[in-house]
């Protein structure tokens, strides 16, 4: 094994490898055994708290199910609404029109620098004051709201990057052959840029449904969270089990997605259709001095 | 028109999401720095660890973790942080240690992003020079690697002023958890929002324009 940081290995620091292999391997034994004594002198290792999860099927289409039902239909509202809205924006924002131009790089811009919760808080409140959307449906309306606001301008900042890193020779030669600006913009730069914004794409949908979780903390948004949370009152406390078969679900359909965005990348990098730079979600973030915040 | 601002602590809010801020990201560049070094490090077990903490931490939501500090470490198995009895103190302790375990898991993975910009070239050409191992580092690739995670680790700490609005789940009286008070209390939601959102305007903007402007100006040419 050699990077940039070391050579491959000789035998002196073959052997100060393994010493630090054994010292870690004390460590972290040391650090599960404490986690695993402090579970077990609360009880919490107890069968009883666990059963529910692994017999029967009760406690997965009571609680979890439809509260990931509720996650999955909040994060795929916000995608479906904020993909148009941020590549609109995007394109706005490279516009030659100054009056086109600011305002969308105002709205971008603020919306990119205010948290998501706030924008969600916001909503609930002005659901519940300018409309007659029920009270039952406006934690849904608040949580989709808050995601679409945030979403769109960070979406809209992934198209203008994606367009940005196409070569100039694609927009000045679709102009020499007597394209117009919008021909340019929807025949020759958009279809390059879409393939090379898709894994970008996809690793923002890890921080929407990410998001999600805080209309159940906050807004009383029954998705997955908030399941666990009712399931720990139901099943008598069982907090750490809960939340242990919550995390893992969350872990398992963002490693998911992770995987399939980082494919994606190597598989476009590989093909080469487009003439840009494949953008990962890292390149994003890099391409200009602004806020984006994927974390 | 902003009479009822005297009405809430608003500046005391403001100096909560201050702290938290502050004291995540310190922890969270500290804890961040030595996963980054144990996942680009030479022992196999480290590195394992390394990458198994950033995979696993980095899909859980904030509010997940957050909400667990406070209901099961604090509630379920008595985790105090040396609070006392004193909730307020506790809760916001939790919501720090929340912050930095899962801000650390992208410092992480800024700084290991910018030393994967240095080319190995770089490095190569350094040893063949005969600069030892610690020459190396020291004044070959973590001087490049620095310049190029100053970009990606403002972009980590903007989102992480951001993300202290989470810590109003277990109820620590920072911006966010004020909002929804005078939302529940004032008829003056436009207003409110107003504020708040300047709030957050004047926190996190600043500090995009000018880490992104030191980021340029010490980015290497390449």
């Amino acid at each position: 094994m050699s990077s940039v940081l070391y050579d491959a290995q000789g035998p002196r620091a073959k052997r100060r490898n393994v010493l630090f292999t054994v010292v870690f391997l004390v460590a972290l034994a040391a650090l599960l055994w404490w986690v695993f004594s402090t579970l077990n002198d609360k009880g919490q290792l107890e069968w009883a708290l666990w059963k529910p999860f692994f017999t029967g099927t009760e406690a997965w289409s009571t609680y979890i199910w439809p509260g990931l039902q509720n996650t999955l239909k909040a994060a795929v509202l916000a995608v479906v609404i904020a993909l148009p809205l941020g590549a609109a924006l995007g394109i706005a924002r490279l516009s030659d029109h100054a009056w086109v131009r600011v305002p969308a790089a105002v709205v971008v811009e603020f919306f990119r620098s205010i948290p998501v919760l706030v924008l969600m808080i916001f909503g609930l409140a002005l659901f519940a004051e300018y409309t007659n959307v029920s009270s039952d449906d406006r934690p849904l309306y608040a949580v989709v709201t808050g995601l679409v606001l945030y979403n769109a301008s960070v979406l809209a900042e992934i198209v203008r990057s994606g367009i940005l890193a196409l070569p100039k020779g694609q927009a000045e030669g679709a102009m020499a052959i007597g394209l117009r600006k919008g021909q340019v913009m929807r025949l020759i730069l958009l279809p390059q840029a879409v393939t090379a914004m898709l894994p970008a794409i996809v690793s923002q949908l890890v921080v929407i449904l990410k998001d999600t979780a805080l209309g159940g903390a906050i807004l009383t948004f029954p998705e997955l969270l908030a399941s666990a949370n009712t399931m720990s009152g139901y099943y008598g406390a069982n907090v750490i089990a809960s939340y242990t078969v919550v995390a893992v679900i969350y872990i398992a359909l963002n490693f998911a997605l992770t995987s399939f965005a980082s494919w994606l990348e190597r598989r476009l990098r590989r093909a080469k259709k487009s003439t840009g730079a494949v953008l990962s979600a890292d390149d994003v973030e890099t391409a200009d001095a602004g806020t984006v915040g994927k974390v | 028109m902003f009479d009822f601002l005297d009405k809430y602590d608003l500046l005391g809010a403001f100096w909560t999401t201050v702290q938290l801020a502050v004291l995540s990201a310190v922890g969270s560049l500290i804890w961040g720095t030595i996963l980054a070094a144990m996942r680009v490090g030479p022992v196999p077990l480290m590195r394992g660890f390394g990458t198994a903490y950033v995979n696993i931490v980095r899909n859980i939501p904030l509010t997940v973790i957050i909400l667990f500090a406070s209901l099961g470490l604090n509630q379920t198995l008595g985790v105090t942080l040396g609070g006392g009895n004193d909730f307020e103190t506790i809760n916001f302790r939790l919501a720090v240690l929340g912050l930095i375990l899962y801000t650390s898991s992208f410092v992480c993975e800024a700084l290991r992003s910018g030393i994967n910009t240095v080319p190995v070239g770089q490095a190569e050409a350094a040893r063949a020079l005969g600069l030892s191992f610690g020459q190396v580092l020291r004044l070959v690739v973590l001087p490049q690697a620095f310049r190029s995670s100053v970009v990606p680790l403002a972009n980590v700490l903007i989102a992480l002023i951001k993300n202290t609005t989470v810590a109003a789940a277990i109820g620590v009286a920072e911006t966010a958890l004020l909002m929804k008070e005078m939302i529940e209390n004032e008829a003056q939601l436009l207003l409110i929002s107003a504020v708040i959102a300047l709030v957050f305007v004047v926190l996190t903007l600043p500090t995009g324009l000018i880490l992104g402007w030191v980021g340029k100006k010490v980015a290497v040419k390449r």
